[in-house]
């Protein structure tokens, strides 16, 4: 059993607390959008596009409408309704052409689901195929547009870039220094491509949104399992043509979102037809099949970077190119290019660098966030990379890292300066580099001694860093109220989907303040008529943002608390100190009251009230952030880095070509650790995740650009079975200067770089450096088989459209 | 309870073919009427009002909507409600006696075996299950029967935790 180690030094902050939620989630108490029912709710099914690109000649719904039980059947001849998150290129229902194989052509909303489904099974519709766009070259090619109109989409100017009659949604750049000189006068440039499939999140509850839309009104009430009800709201808003004020979002317990939850996705189809249905509440709730092929994804992505570097190890310059197979739509696709631009070099001193990153619209499943959006991905091509530059310039890729990473004083890629409170790469490398026992790369003659035995070893490690990806004016706000008893209620609008924000955030509340976590009284129910604003649950932000906002609202909540008990107790408020839920003069600690004696108003003995009910808030909005600029990326996109590090053991068995992952050490500084369950939690999740990705998780496209395997049968997640044998967690404790006691986020940071780590263990036992994901044991056995040193996508025999 | 499936009395209602159907839920004797093509979860769900038990994938892959009947772990999903007649059923609701946790609710608790929460009730009842059919599984066993459900939260080595303290507990409190 993993022992804890962690001791804090503070009272609440720190300490090891059982999340807040757990008793409804251990006794099926919680209750989630896909197990909301109201009266007269209809439900309803959608008809997906066999097609990835086809043109719709006609469709026929009149023995759908017939059924008894139809309310509403829907196609796109009926709302011309476009929605996006930065780009407004997503029709609700598909008109004239689809643009992938899931793209909704028709749906049904009926009394119950299976009347929906054979309602759908009763549209006839007539398809023209079109030949799709297969892959990132086809579509860079641009003979054929995804969207022909991309001119005319509205989209956030200035920060996303699309270019004219073009397959590119968004083109971000960056560059900084001489490159051309860098590459020209160097010891050694290398030239390398990698490449890694899209995959999907799997919440383990599908994507489930109730609307209804009020017949007398605007008025939309929607239940959703999202991340983001303050976003869904404004884009709602922005779509229909309504106020914010007129759509009310209600965001229960989510059951796993990690990014996939982010945007808005079910929410207009399900207005539309509670619009059409007269006003009944609709549910529309995604099969898992569709959670597959219908929601969105990972992007696929393409790297392709030249680094030049000098014989005594120092990198000079670095050139990247980040390809990002989009699939039909844009969603939060162009931002996780964007961040490619300002973190696509890793956590390295790059005097010389430039970065284009571009979106591509392809007729795949379409893109969105996925926990550390883009991240995962550029490291995936930056920390290979690096270390097949270590293997030719012969210097230990550890010794090799540590020249070269970020210090105080150093700038990153869009030129911010770090400090000293910026966290440090070099501890969390160091530490983890320790805790496997690097003691160097196995030699030819080892590794071909260990081949006989069947079972080969190695180590490797890998560098992650990221910052939240969110707009510069990002914000988030604390309403805290005093209840009768002394306890404390309070009220955020981000959602706690399983992270553990709600627990985390008490905790901090509960120091601020100095009562019990039990005191703090925090719903992971989201209502946004009552809750205060939260701009999206991403990014691994809350923390960070949030908990500085509970920081202000505990101080304002404290300020007037002693306001009143100042007058109760005859002295200047500044007299009064608290402790343990009680206020007592700083001489004379015998003058004190408690919480509860000035809750709701203190009273004199003769009935006399003063006060009030204390009621405090608190905001936090994103401090000196700019917009990048559109050519050379230079700007301030990154509110607060976590830097770390992933070192793994595995043993290839080189007959199956299975990886067993033996130990993983991850460290990550997050300045100060709020929960020592919940981060060990993420680290355990985000790792496992990773490994997916790394050695599992892939989508199949065939030649149609149809997605082969959208079920649990033919698209594998890790299971039980796939735990590593140890993970230890290492949380190094840099404070941030302007963090909640000095923390940071770390959310989505343990799943980054976790496949990076892993190639360069297979290459530590193979002596193979392989450039494509997933390292299954088809890639290991076909990489070994070829007898090539650096195994491509075409050498393991990708699927075309694979990549 | 007899099994003869001639005991199922069939019967149209509302334009739908229905046969009576008893069995036992969380200790309580339930009858009702359902459509002979209603799956044990929807029994559970939308008959009983049971909301604990989960749908993640509708098709036996994840083990979201595992109860227990007559002992065994069950995916409720590709079960029919007329399977059950007469069987005991136990549901995420019939963990908890006398308004106490149960020792394996309580570690899931405190290790912190759950993040979203979703398939708790699934892991629950999988890990229920087994230590009632052995009291002392090995840590392969407890991968081997856990490995049929599915977690994108946890990583589950928290949920492996929580398991292995409950047996240690269950040993001790309980004298299992």
């Amino acid at each position: 059993m993993e022992e804890k180690k962690y001791r804090s030094k503070y009272k609440h902050v720190g300490q090891p607390y059982d999340r807040k939620d757990a008793q409804e989630k251990v006794t099926g108490q919680a209750i989630y959008a896909y197990d909301l029912e109201f009266p007269g709710m209809l439900h309803a099914r959608c008809l997906l596009s066999p097609y990835a690109r086809a043109r719709i000649v006609s469709i026929d719904t009149s023995a759908a409408k017939a059924l008894p039980g139809v309310r509403a059947v829907l196609t796109g001849e009926d709302s011309d309704i476009l929605v996006g998150l930065y780009m407004q290129d997503k029709r609700v229902l598909s008109k004239g052409e689809t643009r992938y194989h899931g793209d909704v052509v028709a749906a049904v909303a009926a009394e119950d689901e299976e009347t929906a489904e054979h309602a759908v099974s009763l549209i006839k519709v007539e398809y023209e195929p079109l030949v799709p766009v297969h892959d990132v070259d086809e579509a860079l090619e641009g003979k054929t547009l995804v969207h022909e109109d991309i001119n005319d989409l509205k989209h956030y100017v200035g920060v996303f870039f699309p270019q004219k009659d073009s397959n590119i949604a968004s083109w971000n750049k960056s560059k900084k220094g001489d490159l051309e000189t860098a590459f020209s006068e160097s010891d050694l440039v290398v030239e390398n491509e990698f490449s890694l499939p899209a995959v999907a999140h799997v919440p383990m509850e599908t994507h489930v949104a109730i609307v209804q839309a009020d017949p007398y009104s605007n008025k939309l009430k929607i239940w959703t399992s999202a991340q983001s009800p303050f976003a869904i709201r404004q884009i709602m808003a922005d779509s229909f043509g309504i106020s914010e004020t007129d759509v009310e979002v209600h965001i229960p317990y989510v059951g796993g979102g990690f990014g996939g939850k982010a945007g808005i996705h079910l929410e207009p189809l399900a207005t539309l037809l509670s619009k059409a249905a007269g006003g009944a509440p609709v549910k529309v709730r995604a099969t898992r099949e569709q959670e597959f092929n219908q929601l969105p994804t990972r992007a696929g992505m393409r790297g392709r970077i030249k680094t030049s570097v000098n014989n005594d190890g120092t990198i000079t310059g670095m050139q990247a190119t980040y390809d990002w197979d989009s699939g039909a739509y844009a969603d939060y696709g162009v931002n996780v290019g964007k961040t490619a631009v300002y973190s696509g070099i890793g956590p390295y001193r790059v005097e010389n660098a430039s970065i284009d990153s571009k979106t591509i619209y392809t007729n795949k499943v379409f893109s969105t966030a996925y926990r550390g959006f883009g991240h995962l991905e550029t490291h995936w091509t930056i920390e290979r990379q690096i270390d097949i530059l270590s293997q030719k310039l012969g210097i230990d890729p550890y010794e090799f890292r540590m020249k070269n990473l970020l210090e105080p004083g150093d700038k990153t890629m869009s030129g911010e300066v770090l400090t000293v409170s910026s966290g440090s790469p070099k501890d969390c490398l160091t530490a983890v580099v320790k805790e496997i026992g690097w003691t160097g790369r196995k030699s030819e003659e080892e590794r071909e001694e260990e081949w006989k035995t069947g079972k080969v070893r190695g180590k490797g490690f890998a560098m992650l860093q990221k910052a939240p990806a969110m707009p510069a004016n990002t914000a988030t706000s604390v309403i805290m109220q005093m209840n009768g008893d002394g306890h404390v209620k309070m009220m955020i609008g981000a959602v706690d989907f399983g992270q553990g924000a709600i627990t985390a955030l008490a905790q901090i509340a509960a120091q601020e303040l100095d009562i019990p976590i039990e005191h703090i009284e925090i719903s992971a129910e989201i209502d946004t008529r009552a809750n205060p604003y939260d701009w999206n649950t991403v990014a691994s932000k809350l923390i960070f943002l949030g908990g500085n906002a509970v920081i202000k609202a505990s101080h304002e909540m404290l300020r007037k608390m002693k306001d009143v008990a100042g007058q109760a107790l005859r002295t200047d408020p500044e007299n009064l100190l608290h402790a343990n839920g009680e206020i007592y003069h700083r001489h004379d600690p015998t003058r004190r009251l408690t919480y509860k004696d000035v809750a709701l108003g203190y009273m004199y003995p003769n009935g006399t009230g003063i006060g009030g009910p204390l009621i405090a808030s608190g905001s936090s909005m994103a401090d000196g952030l700019t917009n990048l600029h559109p050519e050379t990326g230079q700007g301030n996109p990154a509110a607060v880095w976590t830097f770390g590090a992933h070192a793994v053991e595995i043993e290839v068995d080189v007959e199956t070509g299975n990886v067993t992952v033996l130990k993983v050490a991850s460290a990550f500084d997050i300045g100060q650790v709020i929960n020592e369950k919940l981060v060990y939690g993420q680290i355990c999740g985000g790792v496992l995740q990773g490994l997916g990705s790394a050695v599992l998780e892939g989508y199949k496209f065939n030649s149609d650009v149809q997605l082969m395997n959208p079920s649990f049968t033919d698209n594998k997640i890790p299971t039980m079975k796939d735990i590593p044998l140890e993970i230890v967690p290492i949380y190094i404790e840099n404070p941030q200067h302007n963090g909640p006691y000095g923390a940071r986020g770390v959310g989505e940071h343990p799943m980054i770089s976790v496949p990076s780590a892993i190639g360069n263990a297979v290459y530590d036992a193979l002596g193979i450096n392989f450039h494509v994901l997933p390292l299954s044991p088809e890639a290991l056995v076909l990489g070994i088989q070829s007898g090539k040193k650096s195994i491509l996508c075409t050498d393991v025999d990708c699927l075309p459209g694979l990549h | 309870m007899d099994k003869d499936c001639s005991m199922y009395i069939e019967h149209v209602e509302s334009g739908k073919r229905k046969v009576t159907l008893s069995l036992t839920v969380n200790d309580r004797l339930v009858v009702r009427d359902v459509d002979p093509q209603m799956t044990l979860l929807h029994f559970l769900r939308d008959e009983l009002k049971l909301f604990g038990t989960k749908e993640a994938c509708g098709e036996g892959e994840c083990g979201a909507c595992t109860v227990i009947m007559n002992g065994k772990a069950v995916t409720s999903c590709i079960i029919l409600a007329i399977e059950a007649e007469g069987a005991q059923i136990t549901t995420v609701e019939g963990l908890a006696k006398d308004g106490k946790l149960s020792i394996l609710q309580e570690e899931f608790v405190s290790q912190d075996a759950l993040q979203c929460g979703f398939c708790t009730p699934g892991f629950l009842m999988s890990t229920r299950a087994l230590l009632d059919s052995n009291a002392d599984p090995s840590d392969e066993e407890i991968i081997e029967t856990l490995s049929g459900n599915l977690c994108r939260c946890t990583g589950y080595i928290p949920i492996l935790n929580a398991v292995k303290r409950t047996i240690e507990r269950e040993r001790k409190e309980l004298g299992r």
